[in-house]
């Protein structure tokens, strides 16, 4: 009897392993659902076409996604991220009617890089919320965008441009290989530098952070620029792959972006979440959009959807965060 | 007929991963008595009403609230029963009025709309029972310390408490305030109210306690009564051992200055305070809480902003502006604070111990060398005796000891000239006490200026070389080695304040 009780009582705490394993993991376990559902429901969803697709429709979001990855992580919020998309689009596109490709580029990412400064100065040097500075942050882009193309698209004559947003390499699309070097980067910063460990600290606890001596402004101040220039090179994207510049691309792509690092594991109140779980929260949002195509679902329900599994998937992690503490 | 006690608690049990925080603990509230419970920072104290509050549950024992066991004790239950505790920390809105806080959890009637009117006369009657006179209407933010504790008490009787229990309800008070708390007490216990007592001030213990408790390390020493034992038999009871075994001999030879303050000046609340510390000196600020002393060390360590005052290091007039132009000179601060600001509790000890020093254990560009920082920081948590498994842990797992070690840590890694420490052993366990006390003592040994401010007056005495008594923001007095006694420190940080 009591061996049989034993064998029971070792197969519970199995199990009871392996839940917790799952639950830890879960940013990981919730893709890999989506991945099998995926497959299950389409038989076109594993098509190498449909993959590189996928792949090539995330790879704007992937990288916006890595900025906003940092953002959170000092406990604040980038909202303006889909506005300084729009903007890069369009400047783009206007810089390369009377410039060369690469110093386009170059005054692009600046303009990015500027966008994001405004809001890092507003919320590191003048304590503003980060909520309240980068929405008006995200009007004024998204408004400039539109003085700027004067309401219509641009188009963006490059045939350099244009061939890296429809070109291949290993029959990979480009965009997902500089979508992968973003992330890389970010990986690299948050695993190895101390600039990714002040930044996963500060957002822990400022005060402790600044009584060690640091300057937490400046860390503050750098996610900002930084996620501008992230939008900069995704709205650089966005043009190479349609061929103009938009004041119109990336709407509400703010709210992606951080359904993304939230389905990764990050917390809105900073200090946790990595690179690689907030890739894979790209992924799984990609996934989601895809099948729902697939199915010729319309978009409307597919809101609602996409609405309903983004809260599943963040009730696994609050579950999660009960187990571990 | 045997008297019905208000709160019988038997045998009570409790521990905090394999730590144990009370052992076989019984304690006997009676009703309409005052009832102290005194013993040293992590004697138990808190844990024991934090179990009778529901806050923590206990792991074995019984308890029985007028008589009739209660098993699952749970906040909710607790307040049901009766039982009110007010908190070292208020816990009151400050932008609420007194009324509004007095009734929060019953502030509008079952239609859910509030009578302004009734909702005054009732809290301002509540007040006057207790002997006071505050208008209800003011915000709690404008009320003074001490009728922020009246609003407190008198909130706790909005609910019917019929047992209150105080944490060190005058730790924030002055001596005049003090006796007006007294009187409520009295009136209270009048009305049949039972009033768990916990202070460290052993005199006005005796001046209102009816019973008194002492516990230490977790267990009950004794129960006894005031007209049975005097002060000195109550300290050997809650200390259970002689101050020179507790505290390291002084073995640093004192230097010359390392370190001057001059005319430090904050607002209101610090004026005109000037003083040095030397090499292997451990300066000592005692003061009441509130009267300035944490402001002082935030000041100089440029947390907070300062209206006048020069920093000197080695003879060098320094400019302070935020903490890191303090770090680069070469000074550490320990804030009081430990969970809030001393640690980040959910990052590695690793990453903690570095922080003030990650540039050190980097390259140019910024890449941490993770070899060199494991270490370093290996080489100081055995340095420290800091006990965890793997120094990769959280520090918010450890117990508050380590806690502060790894506090401390930070700035064994940052080659510190002056470290500033704000009550470097509070909620710290009696272990973990002596061995920080050794630690600030090497500290010294090397030749550190060292600052501790403290509201522990044994930790004062026992440590310190030198001891600056702060009262009202203001110097009250300078003590050296064998003028440091408890009476002095007190007559100079409760005196009258002169000019």
């Amino acid at each position: 009897m009591s061996k049989v009780g034993g064998v029971a009582v070792i197969r519970k705490v199995t199990l009871k392993k392996g839940l917790d394993f799952l639950i830890k993991n879960n940013t990981v376990v919730v893709f890999f659902v989506m991945i099998a559902i995926a497959s299950l429901i389409s038989d076109a969803f594993f098509t190498e076409r449909n993959i590189f697709n996928l792949l090539r429709q995330v790879a704007g979001l992937g990288i916006i996604s890595m900025g906003m990855l940092l953002v959170v992580l000092t406990g604040g919020i980038d909202l303006s991220v889909g506005s300084i998309t729009a903007l890069a689009s369009v400047m783009c596109a206007y810089f390369l009617v009377s410039m060369p490709l690469f110093p386009s580029i170059i005054l692009t990412v600046l303009i990015g890089i500027c966008m994001g400064a405004i809001s890092g100065y507003l919320v590191a040097n003048r304590n503003m919320a980060p909520f309240v500075a980068t929405l008006s942050i995200m009007t004024i882009a998204r408004g400039l965008a539109f003085i700027m193309s004067k309401g219509s698209p641009i188009i963006a004559h490059n045939q350099g441009l244009n061939a890296f947003g429809s070109g291949y390499w290993l029959r990979v699309p480009l965009p997902v290989f500089l979508m992968l070097l973003v992330f890389l980067i970010v990986w690299f910063i948050l695993k190895f530098t101390v600039f990714g460990r002040l930044v996963t600290a500060i957002g822990s606890n400022e005060a402790a952070v600044r009584l060690s001596g640091i300057r937490v402004g400046y860390y503050k101040f750098m996610v900002y620029c930084i996620s501008g220039a992230f939008c900069a090179i995704a709205g650089i994207i966005s043009t190479s792959r349609t061929g103009v510049g938009s004041p119109i691309v990336a709407t509400g792509i703010e709210l992606d972006a951080i359904a993304a690092v939230v389905i990764g594991g990050a917390s809105l109140s900073g200090g946790r979440g990595t690179a690689t779980n907030a890739l894979l929260g790209v992924f799984t949002l990609g996934v989601i959009g895809n099948i729902m195509n697939l199915m010729n679902v319309p978009g409307y329900p597919q809101q609602v959807i996409k609405g309903l599994i983004i809260i599943v998937a963040v009730l696994l992690q609050g579950s999660g965060r009960k187990e571990g503490n | 007929m045997a008297t019905t006690y208000r709160v019988e608690m038997t045998g009570i049990y409790k521990s905090f991963g394999g730590i144990h925080a009370l052992k076989d603990v019984s304690f006997r509230l009676k009703p309409g008595e005052i009832h102290a419970l005194v013993g040293e920072n992590g004697a138990g104290k808190s844990t024991l009403i934090k179990i009778l509050s529901g806050a923590y549950q206990k792991d074995s024992g019984i308890i029985k609230i007028d008589g009739k066991v209660i098993d699952a004790l749970n906040p909710y239950i607790s307040q049901k029963l009766g039982i009110g505790i007010n908190y070292q920390e208020f816990a009151l809105a400050p932008d609420l009025t007194a009324a509004e806080n007095i009734f929060m959890n019953k502030l509008s009637n079952s239609k859910g709309v509030i009578k302004w009117t009734k909702l005054y006369n009732e809290a301002d009657e509540l007040i006057k029972r207790l002997g006071f006179e505050i208008d209800s209407r003011t915000l709690v933010r404008n009320l003074s310390v001490a009728y922020q504790q009246v609003v407190e008490i008198a909130k706790a009787l909005s609910q019917n408490v019929t047992i209150l229990i105080l944490d060190e309800p005058t730790a924030v008070l002055a001596p005049q305030e003090a006796e007006k708390l007294f009187e409520v007490l009295l009136r209270l216990k009048g009305q049949g109210v039972s009033i768990i007592y916990i202070s460290h001030r052993l005199d006005e213990i005796f001046k209102i306690a009816d019973t008194i408790t002492v516990l230490k390390d977790g267990a009950v020493v004794d129960t006894v009564l005031p007209s049975e034992v005097n002060v000195e038999q109550i300290m050997s009871m809650m200390i259970g051992r002689t101050i020179t075994t507790m505290f390291p001999r002084k073995e640093a030879i004192i230097g010359d200055e390392v370190f001057r303050v001059e005319n430090l000046n904050i607002g209101n609340k610090v004026k005109n305070i000037s003083f040095s510390v030397r090499s292997g000196e451990v300066l000592g600020i005692a003061g009441l809480v509130g009267s300035g002393r944490t402001e002082i060390a935030r000041a100089i360590f440029g947390a907070d902003k300062k209206e006048t005052g020069e920093v000197v290091l080695h003879g060098n007039s320094l400019r302070i502006r935020d903490p890191r132009e303090a770090v680069r000179h070469g000074i550490g601060l320990v804030p009081e604070n430990r969970k809030e600001q001393g640690v980040i509790l959910n990052l590695s000890i690793c990453n903690n111990v570095t922080m003030p020093s990650i540039r050190k254990v980097s390259s140019i560009l910024g890449v941490i060398q993770l070899k060199k920082e494991k270490d370093i920081v290996k080489r100081l948590v055995e340095k420290l005796a800091v006990k965890t498994k793997c120094i990769f842990a959280n520090v918010g797992d450890l117990s508050g000891g380590n806690q502060q070690k790894v506090a401390l840590a930070k700035w064994f890694s940052a080659d510190c000239r002056v470290i500033i420490l704000d009550e470097p052993t509070r909620g710290v366990d009696v272990g973990a006490k002596v061995e920080i006390y050794h630690l600030i003592n090497e500290l010294a040994k090397q030749g550190l200026g060292i600052i501790v401010i403290s509201s522990e007056m044994i930790e004062i005495i026992g440590i310190c070389d030198r001891v600056l008594v702060i009262n009202n923001g203001r110097i009250a007095g300078i003590l050296e080695r064998e003028d440091i006694t408890e009476e002095n420190i007190l007559r100079l940080a409760i005196g009258k304040r002169t000019g």
